[in-house]
């Protein structure tokens, strides 16, 4: 079973996102802000984490960042998921090292085929 | 009176003007040298021993006929405002020093026209220079009542103009550069024409309310005189047009005669002097004139039968004739005053065209070779001589020549010749066609026609007693008479001579000038000269040459009159403000204008032009061309005056459109992050939204309970988009100044209550204690309730947010002094950033560390708090508390 990580502080986007992944059989983490997402990383190793970027405390980037440093997590595909949909945004997400980036808001559909594609 | 006490008394007199033009000299530049007072009554040096006491003789033998010498002066004077003005800063800008140096330089800069001035001058002043001595003389004979002594060496006035000569020649040339300005001589003369004026209101005065009982009094009892009435009238249009000649020769004279060019051009140093002089100087002349009549005619009833009296001499014959010898000495420190200011101003002109228009453009300057200081000791060596010679050559010439003509015809011949002038003057400042040739045609036949007519006629008389040329004419040619010349009726020998003379000069010069055009350089002069306000600045620009000149030959003939260190100091400003090269090595034409300016104060127009010559080779330049170059710079001038404003326009412009674009691009990047946060927070709802309704469109096997907290989210998340649109339209309401204040009495109390009490599960859903402390009783103040609810409401949520996570306290109190009403909002969550204290109330504020703090709501909340409180009139403020908690305070008026 694959392993997903949700990171994103708004209820009702994450209760979205944990109802669909698990219904296409995830198994799924949910991290309510940064520091709870980094938390999570310490101890699991998801295959892929699904990353809002504006969020208290530790944002999405810094989770990225970490990431792409822990040998363990090398396998680890990330995709961002936000609201900032400028180019410029866009493009330092990708150069970050990011997988993929989708603005919200988001079709669900296109979600899952993303992440499917990428696992 | 004795007349050694006489003479101690002119010497002691002498002294004193002596000490003032020493003390004048000193105080160079203190306001009682400089003042437009001093400058009118220098001005007065117009006013001579003919004023003096010819004006009375005048009125005396023939009545009014005395009287045109002032009016033409008066009515031409209010055009100096205009005319003078421009003939100051001609002068001025080309550092001239004398009226043959005007008229020379303005037809291309030619020696022999400053000569033929210079001479026609010297001619017509000398004889005037001698009838103030002979005045001086006389005047002193009568007053000491001894008889002149037909030994030159014996008689005492010989030793006063002895005096007077050394004293104008050591005054006169203090120095070499002519156009420097003589504050001592200038000084000096005001204050003779103050005294000569105050000297002659006493008698005056005494004369007519002391002597006689008033001017009515003189009247009728010169009115029984014989001929009074015939005298006193103008005698029809015969009589008018000689006034009208008469006048016309004075409104010359005072533009013309050397000493009024060098008081009002060449001592002129502030131009809004002129305006002064154009009220005060008519005043002078017509308070001078006030009491002439009376006293001549007042002499006319005393002395009715001594017939062969002087009645020149009245101002001096009345006093004495009471007894009142005080008085009559007074009377002739007056004259005294009027008659050496003349000699001395006119002979120090006369000298400075003698030396700078004759003697060194003709020879003398071949002899100039030697270092500066002998140079400029030889000129003023040769000045002063010219200044001593002038006064003698005019003594004798009064002993031996004219002791027999009264003051005034003398006066008038001179006038007339002086005349000569006018129409290269006048041609010089309006006409750019008038040329040197012409100037010199009109100048020499006019002087012939002078000599004709005024001169001839009494030499024959003297030579031929018997054979009156008048009558017969020249060898019997009837129209050849020369006081009436081609039959001329009507006019007086000094009108037919001013009418022919200048008629005939006017007709040469105009006929000459346009039938033979002027070179490039009188051209160019000619520009420079009649539209002068064109040149004044940076006049250099004006000057037209081309050539081959080196820069350090024109410098050593400038160390020559200059010495090294003037020299060096004028080639640096020179430089300076023309912006030129310090290694350039070749001169241009502003150099060459520039460093005859420098030479022609010292040496005049001519000799300047002479010497860079010497050191240049200039090009021949074809009349067309300087034309052409002139309308060139002309343009030139109006389009950089131009291109100057605008350039001046468009920096401004520029400056405020910078000021602007900075202000436009700050407020831009506000909008910028205001439609970042506002975007993003609009889509954080829809997006939420959007995936519960995908999921329940697209997922059938939804249990329901899931399926209704889907639904749920989508109600709850449209209400979130909702208020933050209503909170965009509220600050927009507050931006615009629509919002309105409606203000009424309330409980605070109330308001708070009302704020919490929707928030009261939320805060016990986080465990938040929440307590209101403060007053049990009504708090009143005046206020919107709606708007103040809405701020209370937006503390709490942000206390709500930023509480501690798990043991939350809120807690609200609200307090009164006399004058506020204050609400304060605690929290126990974490400090505000000390550098975000007040940022966090501006719009659109988002943390500064952005990467860590989402932003608080909309961001908008604290900025809308704000302008309500300000719309009460009061505040908002933020204080921390260690180590932890916040205080939000509001505080507003009761």
């Amino acid at each position: 079973m694959k392993k997903i990580l949700i990171a994103d502080d708004e209820p009702n986007i994450v209760m979205s996102l944990e109802y669909t992944f698990r219904k296409n059989g995830f198994h799924v983490f949910i991290a309510r802000n940064g520091k709870e997402a980094l938390d999570i990383l310490e101890s699991e190793v998801p295959d892929l984490a699904l990353l809002d970027i504006m969020m208290p405390e530790v944002d999405g980037y810094s989770i990225l960042t970490e990431i792409r440093k822990d040998e363990r997590l090398k396998n680890c595909k990330v995709v961002f998921l936000s609201a900032k949909n400028k180019e410029s945004d866009i493009e330092k997400g990708m150069s970050l090292g990011a997988d993929a980036y989708l603005t919200k808001p988001f079709s669900i559909k296109k979600i899952v085929e993303q992440v499917n594609e990428l696992l | 009176m004795n007349s050694a006490v006489l003479l101690l008394i002119l010497l002691a007199y002498l002294a004193l003007l002596f000490f003032a033009a020493q003390w004048a000299e000193k105080k160079g530049n203190s306001k009682w040298t400089n003042n437009a007072y001093v400058y009118t009554l220098s001005l007065a040096v117009y006013c001579t021993a003919w004023t003096y006491y010819g004006s009375i003789g005048t009125a005396a033998k023939s009545g009014l006929t005395y009287f045109p010498t002032y009016i033409g002066p008066i009515i031409i004077f209010p055009a100096w405002i205009y005319i003078l003005k421009k003939i100051v800063r001609i002068s001025r800008v080309n550092k001239i020093s004398s009226i043959a140096d005007f008229i020379s330089l303005r037809y291309g800069n030619n020696r022999a026209l400053g000569a033929v001035v210079t001479v026609i001058t010297i001619v017509a002043i000398i004889p005037y220079i001698a009838l103030q001595i002979k005045a001086i003389s006389e005047t002193f004979h009568v007053l000491t009542k001894t008889p002149d002594n037909s030994n030159v060496f014996l008689d005492t006035t010989t030793y006063v103009a002895l005096v007077l000569a050394i004293f104008s020649s050591f005054y006169g040339t203090r120095y070499v550069d002519a156009t420097e300005k003589r504050k001592g001589i200038v000084t000096v003369v005001a204050l003779e024409s103050t005294l000569k004026l105050f000297f002659f209101l006493i008698l005056g005065i005494y004369v007519t309310f002391f002597v006689f009982d008033g001017f009515g009094d003189i009247y009728q009892r010169a009115s029984l005189l014989e001929g009074f009435k015939e005298k006193n009238t103008i005698h029809g249009i015969e009589g008018a047009v000689n006034w009208y000649f008469y006048i016309m020769l004075a409104m010359f004279a005072i533009f013309l005669l050397p000493r009024q060019f060098h008081m009002a051009v060449v001592e002129n140093n502030r131009e809004k002097h002129i305006r002064t002089a154009i009220w005060l100087f008519p005043l002078y002349l017509l308070l001078f004139n006030l009491f002439v009549f009376p006293i001549a005619w007042g002499g006319n009833i005393m002395f009715d039968k001594e017939l062969q009296l002087n009645a020149d001499m009245y101002a001096l014959m009345i006093p004495q004739a009471f007894g009142n010898d005080f008085l009559a000495m007074l009377v002739f420190l007056g004259g005294f005053s009027a008659a050496i200011s003349m000699i001395v101003v006119a002979s120090i002109t006369l000298s400075t065209m003698l030396s700078n228009n004759l003697l060194i453009p003709y020879g003398f300057i071949g002899s100039l070779q030697a270092e500066q200081a002998r140079n400029n000791r030889r000129i003023i060596r040769s000045r002063r001589l010219g200044i001593f010679m002038l006064i003698i050559l005019s003594y004798l010439s009064y002993r031996y020549l004219m002791v027999n003509f009264s003051l005034v015809s003398v006066g008038m011949i001179s006038f007339v010749f002086i005349a000569q002038l006018a129409p290269s003057f006048f041609g010089a400042i309006f006409w750019t066609r008038g040329s040197q040739k012409g100037a010199m045609t009109g100048l020499i036949i006019g002087t012939i026609i002078c000599i004709y007519t005024l001169l001839v006629p009494y030499v024959i008389d003297v030579v031929f007693p018997a054979n009156s040329i008048d009558e017969n004419g020249p060898f019997g040619i009837m129209w050849l008479r020369p006081f009436h010349l081609f039959g001329m009726p009507v006019l007086e020998p000094i009108p037919h001579a001013l009418f022919w003379s200048l008629f005939f000069n006017l007709v040469g010069f105009a006929v000459v000038s346009v039938s033979y055009k002027g070179d490039y350089r009188e051209r160019n002069y000619a520009e420079m000269f009649v539209n002068i306000d064109s040149h004044i600045v940076n006049h250099e620009n004006s000057f037209v040459w081309r050539g081959t000149a080196y820069i350090s030959d024109i410098e050593k003939v400038l160390v020559r009159f200059l010495g090294e260190e003037r020299t060096a100091r004028a080639l640096r400003i020179f430089r300076m403000k023309y912006n030129i090269d310090k290694d350039d090595t070749m001169a241009d034409a502003r150099l060459i204008k520039f460093a005859e300016n420098l030479l022609t104060g010292h040496i005049g127009t001519a000799s300047a032009k002479i010497l860079i010559e010497g050191v240049s080779k200039e090009d021949r330049i074809s009349l067309t061309e300087v034309l052409r170059i002139l309308e060139e710079s002309k343009e030139n001038l109006i389009t950089n005056r131009k291109l100057t404003e605008t350039t001046q326009e468009l920096r401004r412009l520029s400056n405020e459109l910078e000021l602007a674009n900075t202000s436009l691009i700050h407020k831009d990047r506000q909008k910028d992050e205001f439609l970042d946060t506002v975007t993003h927070e609009l889509r954080t709802p829809i997006t939420a939204i959007r995936a519960a309704s995908e999921i329940l469109h697209d997922d059938d096997e939804i249990p329901e309970e899931l399926r209704k907290q889907f639904l749920q989210n989508i109600m709850s998340e449209s209400d979130r988009l909702n208020r933050l649109i209503n909170k965009i339209l509220d600050l927009e309401k507050f931006e615009s100044g629509r919002q309105q204040l409606q203000k009424q009495e309330g409980d605070l109390r109330e308001t708070v209550r009302l704020s919490a009490e929707p928030l009261m599960q939320l805060m016990a859903n986080q465990n938040i204690l929440f307590e209101v402390i403060g007053e049990n009783v009504p708090v009143w103040a005046n206020y919107d309730p709606e708007l103040i609810l809405q701020v209370v409401t937006n503390l709490l949520s942000n206390a709500i947010k930023f509480a501690d996570a798990k043991n939350g306290n809120i807690r609200v109190s609200i307090d009164k002094t006399d004058a506020l009403r204050i609400v304060s909002v605690y929290n126990n969550g974490i400090n505000v950033n000390p550098e975000e204290m007040e940022a966090i109330f501006e719009k659109f504020y988002q943390s500064g560390n952005q990467n860590i703090n989402k932003p608080i709501g909309s961001g908008l909340g604290l900025a809308i708090s704000r302008q309500i409180a300000e719309m009460h009139k009061g505040s908002i403020s933020v204080t921390n508390h260690s180590p932890n908690g916040v205080t939000f305070m509001l505080k507003i008026p009761a």
